[in-house]
């Protein structure tokens, strides 16, 4: 199944060289040649902004100071809406009403067939809404309007279907004890839940932390990211619809220096879970730290691997590495952002991936067709030329792209490093845009050295179609996911998380109930059991 | 019965499916034949409803082969499945009048329980192993060699199911929802009593988006469409509930013909016991419900109810009291608890059951006879001073027959309620921790109920200990038995751990 996922995902974003030979985009998207017109005229996005406001006890209400922050079209730059600035009091709030709909219910009290109900109505709402709030994420977050609508969001869908089914199989253990005792462990949700989410998947990051902790009976305090905060606000408004109580999911959108450290630091949130940069990571289990101790899910950055065997077939692997790496204009966490190439396809190798970097087109994410749009913001744009710069100035290769595309918006070419060295930076630090490092290996052992050699261990691929090899491989590498010929396969039933410093604990599959749940040992004296 | 009201919910519904449902299409049976379908009551007949025998059997195997075998079902990912199945709990519920007034007139369940929860609960048990389908979890292994090891879990194949009369729905759902979300095919036998809701739901399966050949239905005898399953040598596994003398055959005929797997659930005789710090206004009525719900017609019904002598007196007063409360009729008058026995078999069966409690010296407190009339009526009866040894304190009467023992100590009552042949149930009813801990673990029975009966639920497997069967229904572990593990191991070289 998951080699048949990951092919339809690529061929509904990108051109597959291996479907009969053929370069589908050819004469298309070639960017030197210019799509500057459509990024001239940006295409006016089919839905408006409802819901700007925090949303604190099934209200949505103003920030407490009034404040408002701009979030922006990554197209143009453009103020798209101005959104409510939560801070510290504004948290307070949201702490306190969802205080108070886990101490008092009706959430936790619930049934869960009750609980598994609601989000299955959810996720038919946000299905019949499916193209409104895929349009609403493209334009906050420039991501592919065709990604969002087809496999974005229904995988937001399916995400809810899959922790809906677990609301009412969370099975404890009851257990044999030494002695004349009954053993039972309750699981039991942990509490308030604190949750900060990136913008490089608003909606599937909100399914993949609000999802489970509502499983489990847990109420949350969810901050987004200041870049993309407006599809949270509409699915939630769903999920109220859908019959969600008043308080069980609070949105507080704005900033992580002051919101975010807010809840981090909170004595009355129970449990954390982030998913962003290894940097804020280490902030984010300091304040836990100091503060209540409460336990904390990361999930950081990466510099995955991405390891093409010397039996590969070339065209499939410079497909799939071209895809691992440039999904989502870069911007994953778990980009294939080492490409370890062995010595005897590596020429081949170079001179296609750069073919194929080449025809990437690159334009307006609303725009059919497109495999690439424009970086999140500023900051991340002049981030990624800068790592293309020291690129350069290390010595490697430019054999495509290099520099922004157009004059408008945070848009970059699609660009391939070749003859990369381990210790340049653009093979160290995750760069978390459209830059391909291809580096060459000769011995399988020397190549599990080097993919390993990295203070992350988030994911990393294996493109052989050796058994031997394949096995020895997914042993060896140091990573949370060994993706062998797929890459990017985020099922809702796989966990996904790090080794290393690219996390603590896991999200998705059956894994994900443990962050939310606390076991409780009940323990009760017997007289005269039967057995034991 | 008041014959004098008029009866505006006495009414039969419109009859839409009484044909056989293979591959995705009613059919007549292959012989022309068909059975009458009689309302409990009036004993008229409401339906002819085809009969399927052997070669009916065969068709529909083969259509459930051709779909595992070669058909999208179990190559579907667990969450398309899923999709499906939630759609088919939509259905159900969007169906459910006319799917409880199916289940009234055939077998006489009560139509405003059934409106108002019995069918919800058959789509909230789908919704369960809907939810299920994508959690079919293998295990990776701890090899003691380098050797990567991992468990597939399959599914079986093509499963048989034979089901009973006494809640249709429910058997179905029960048998139906995790074999789908296992990803297996059927054929499924519901009883000659009660083939009408079973037709409805593979329509409602269908129109959900169920591919044909996944489930298949003939409907027809135990003797000859039921055995014809039993035997059949591309049945993959067989599960049953119904009878422990139907048990007996059903696992033999999986013996000589091709081993296939089995799962039973059976009759019961099981203990309901009221200890001296019960509250008697509490236990009473649920005493009396957890024996006479569905006329009796229940496999755990609570038929042996033990209380200890110091609450005995008491106890039987207060249960006197409510069983005058207790209204018998037409089950589709939303004022009546008890509705007619399924036929006039099972009538004549329990009838001559209250005759042996009379001849072996029990007491008769209430009830004891038929109601006049038409249709299979029968009072609600309790015994008292019935003894271990009496008929009605040994055998499975399947009506609305209590025997009422009196016990002395903790010891004596276990020990007493464990000497059946039977063990699927037992209810316990006393706050004291300790005599409900040690009786939980003493009794030999598959489900306990602690101050509560009946307390099924999606998520408690239930089935039997000793010869009320083997193999569990609802609850994950039913999903299990629909499922088959593959272990893969191959050599791993130069694994940094083992």
């Amino acid at each position: 199944m998951a080699a048949r996922r990951i092919s339809s995902l690529v061929s509904r974003t990108l051109p597959l060289v291996s479907r009969g030979g053929k370069q589908t985009y050819v004469g298309r998207g070639i960017y030197r040649y210019s799509t500057a017109a459509a990024l001239e005229d940006p295409i006016k996005p089919p839905v408006s902004v409802q819901y700007d406001k925090l949303l604190i006890n099934g209200q949505f209400v103003d920030a407490a100071s009034g404040k408002t922050f701009p979030t922006l079209d990554p197209r143009t730059g453009e103020v798209i809406a101005h959104v409510a600035e939560g801070d510290a009091e504004d948290i307070n709030r949201a702490v306190a009403a969802a205080r108070k709909a886990f101490d008092e219910g009706p959430w936790p009290k619930m049934t869960a067939y009750e609980r598994q109900r609601i989000l299955l109505r959810f996720a038919d709402l946000v299905e019949k809404h499916n193209d409104e709030i895929a349009a609403l994420e493209t334009w906050d977050s420039g991501k592919l309007y065709e990604q969002c609508a087809q496999i974005e969001v229904p995988m937001f869908v399916r995400l809810f279907r899959y922790y809906a089914g677990w609301a009412d199989k969370i099975h404890g253990l009851t257990i044999p004890a030494d002695g004349a005792l009954h053993v039972q462990t309750l699981h039991e949700p942990i509490g308030v839940a604190g949750q900060i989410i990136p913008w490089n998947f608003p909606l599937v990051m909100f399914a993949w932390k609000v999802g489970p902790a509502l499983a489990c009976g847990n109420t949350i305090v969810l901050k987004t990211a200041e870049q993309t905060p407006l599809s949270a606000l509409l699915v939630s408004k769903l999920l109220h619809e859908a019959g969600l109580p008043d308080g069980v999911l609070n949105i507080v959108s704005g900033f992580g220096p002051t919101a975010g450290a807010a809840l981090c630091s909170h004595m009355d949130v129970d449990k954390l879970a982030f998913t962003g940069s290894t940097e804020t990571g280490k902030v984010v289990l300091e304040l836990a730290s100091k503060s209540n101790l409460k336990p904390v899910t990361l999930e950081l950055g990466g510099k995955s691997p991405f390891i093409v065997c010397e039996d590969a077939d070339v065209d499939q692997a410079v497909e799939l590495a071209h895809f691992s790496l440039f999904f989502n204009q870069g911007q994953c966490c778990c980009a294939g952002s080492r490409t370890y190439v062995h010595e005897k396809v590596y020429d081949e190798f170079v001179e296609k991936a750069k073919a194929r970097a080449l025809r990437r087109a690159v334009g307006d994410p609303f725009k059919a067709g497109m495999e690439q749009g424009p970086q999140i913001d500023a900051e991340q744009f002049e981030k990624i030329l800068k790592y293309i710069r020291l690129g350069k100035e290390s010595g490697a290769t430019v054999e495509a792209g290099g520099d922004r595309f157009g004059s408008k918006g945070y848009y970059i070419q699609p660009t391939v490093f070749s003859n990369v060295k381990d210790n340049m930076p653009i093979a160290t630090d995750e760069i978390f845009g459209p830059v391909q490092t291809i580096l060459k290996y000769k011995e399988l052992d020397d190549v599990i050295r080097r993919a390993n050699n990295t203070r992350y261990g988030l994911a990393a691929g294996v493109f052989t179609h050796n058994l031997d090899t394949a096995n020895t491989l997914m042993r060896a590498l140091r990573a949370g996911t060994v993706w062998i010929n797929c890459f990017d396969t985020f099922d809702a039933t796989i966990p996904f998380g790090g080794y290393k410093m690219s996390g603590i604990g896991r999200e998705k599959g059956e894994y994900s109930l443990k962050n939310y749940l606390q076991v409780k040992a009940v323990v009760t004296s017997l007289k005269n059991p039967a057995w034991l | 019965m008041n014959g004098n009201m008029e009866k505006a919910w006495m009414r039969i519904p419109d009859i839409k499916f009484t044909k056989l449902f293979i591959n995705g299409e009613f059919v007549d049976a292959i012989s022309g034949k068909t059975f009458e379908n009689i309302d409990p009551r009036t004993e008229e007949v409401i339906a002819n409803v085809s009969e399927g025998d052997k070669e009916d059997v065969d068709l529909a195997v083969k259509a459930a082969r051709q779909a595992f075998d070669h058909g999208p079902w179990p190559r579907l990912p667990g969450c398309e499945r899923r999709r499906i199945m939630l759609k088919f709990a939509d259905l159900i519920d969007e169906n459910v009048d006319e799917l409880a007034a199916l289940d009234t007139v055939d077998a006489a369940n009560l139509y405003s329980l059934g409106k108002a929860m019995q069918i919800h609960h058959g789509a909230e048990l789908i919704r369960y192993y809907a939810g299920a389908a994508d959690k079919i979890h293998g295990t990776t292994l701890k090899m003691s060699s380098e050797l990567q090891g991992y468990t597939l879990v399959e599914p079986i194949g093509v499963v048989g199911h034979i089901v009973p009369w006494n809640f249709p729905t429910q058997m179905f759902v029960m048998k139906v929802g995790p074999a789908l979300a296992a990803g297996c095919t059927m054929v499924v036998k519901p009883a000659e009593q009660t083939p009408l809701s079973a037709l409805y739901y593979a329509h409602l399966a269908k129109q959900a988006g169920v591919p044909d050949g996944v489930i298949n239905v003939v409907t027809g005898y135990g003797s000859t469409a039921g055995a014809a399953i039993s035997s059949h040598m591309d049945i993959d596994m067989v599960s049953f509930t119904g009878s422990t003398e139907t048990g007996h055959r059903i696992m033999q005929a999986a013996a000589t013909s091709n081993l296939k797997a089995v799962s039973l659930e059976l009759g019961g005789k099981s203990p309901f016991i009221v200890f001296d710090d019960a509250d008697v206004d509490r236990v009473a009525p649920l005493a009396l419900l957890g024996c006479f719900f569905n006329q009796g017609q229940i496999c755990v019904a609570g038929t042996r109810t033990f209380v200890q002598e110091g609450i005995h007196d008491k106890f039987v007063d207060r249960l006197l009291e409510e069983v005058k409360r207790w209204v018998v009729g037409d089950p589709f008058d939303p004022n009546v608890n008890q509705g007619p026995q399924v036929d006039k078999k099972q009538y004549k069966k329990i009838l001559s059951y209250i005759e042996h409690g009379k001849r072996e010296g029990a007491t008769l407190l209430a009830g004891g006879k038929p109601l006049p009339g038409k249709g299979y009526y029968i009072e609600p009866t309790i015994f008292t001073d019935v003894t271990d040894d009496m008929t009605i304190a040994k055998e499975e009467i399947f009506g609305p027959v209590m025997s009422i023992m009196k016990f002395k100590t903790v010891e004596e009552v276990i020990k007493r309620a464990n000497g059946t042949k039977y063990g699927l149930a037992a209810g316990i009813m006393t706050n004291d921790l300790n005599i409900a801990n040690t009786v939980a673990r003493s009794l030999r029975a598959g489900a306990i109920w602690i101050n509560c009966y009946f307390a099924f639920d999606n998520d408690l497997p239930i089935g039997g200990y000793k010869m009320s069967g083997f193999g569990k229904d609802m609850g994950i572990q039913a999903l299990h038995k629909y499922l088959q593990i593959k272990s893969v191991a191959t050599p791993i070289f130069n694994s940094p751990w083992l």
